[in-house]
């Protein structure tokens, strides 16, 4: 009897967790799993995300999978990605470091940002940068 | 277990249909951290993020261990460019 209670709720537990991350990935329009806080990245690649969004003026949400190992092994199966750290945007998996640096680089990232209403900072200096000019 | 630039590289041209592979241990030889450029044909018209998957699932095994992983994947006709 003990058993079978211990393991049904095993099952729950691990039934649940997808559920959970699909609710953490639509959080927020962006939403960064990384090594660390974006305060205090640990790990360079975290790092790298963190400073793209920051150049852009993106409002994210982070969670950090060192605080939470099921949350680590968990991410990485929704996504079925192998890395972190991981990107989405509107709850869609949108990619790791190499993949965000590549759309920033090559504008791509304004373009997303703005299919779900958000201004790129970079925009904005680039507009103005313009005006001046003018 | 760890990995040499050279498995990793021999495995990749393997599975993927490559003009040219470079592979980059940056672990400076535990095996744990590579830089990969993939050329190849099988990326023609598929977008970055497929690209990528396609690469990680040949190295699925391996990403397990691999734990700092980056790659450059470009079609033949965007390598020619980049070399132009």
């Amino acid at each position: 009897m003990f058993r079978t209670i211990r393991f049904a709720s095993l099952v729950r537990n691990f039934a649940t967790k997808p559920e959970e991350i699909g609710n953490l990935v639509k959080g927020n329009k962006v939403v960064v799993f990384m090594k660390g806080v974006p305060e205090e990245p640990r790990c360079g690649f975290s790092n790298a995300v963190v400073q793209i969004l920051r150049m852009h003026g993106v409002q994210y949400n982070a969670h950090d999978v060192l605080a939470d190992e099921e949350l680590r092994q968990g991410i990485k199966e929704f996504s079925n990605w192998p890395t972190i750290p991981q990107v989405y945007i509107n709850g869609e998996f949108v990619g790791g470091c190499d993949i965000m640096l590549q759309m920033h680089q090559n504008g791509e990232l304004i373009e997303e940002l703005k299919k779900v209403g958000i201004n790129s900072l970079l925009l904005e200096t680039a507009k103005e940068a313009d005006n001046t000019k003018k | 277990m760890p990995y040499s630039a050279d498995y990793i590289k021999n495995k990749l041209s393997d599975k993927l249909d490559t003009l040219h592979v470079e592979v980059v241990d940056e672990s400076d030889g535990c095996g744990g951290k590579f830089a990969v450029l993939v050329v190849s044909n099988a990326f023609v018209g598929k977008p970055l993020l497929q690209r990528h998957r396609l690469v990680n699932s040949v190295l699925e095994e391996e990403l397990k261990e691999i734990h700092a992983f980056s790659q450059k994947t470009l079609t033949p006709e965007e390598w020619e460019k980049r070399n132009a």
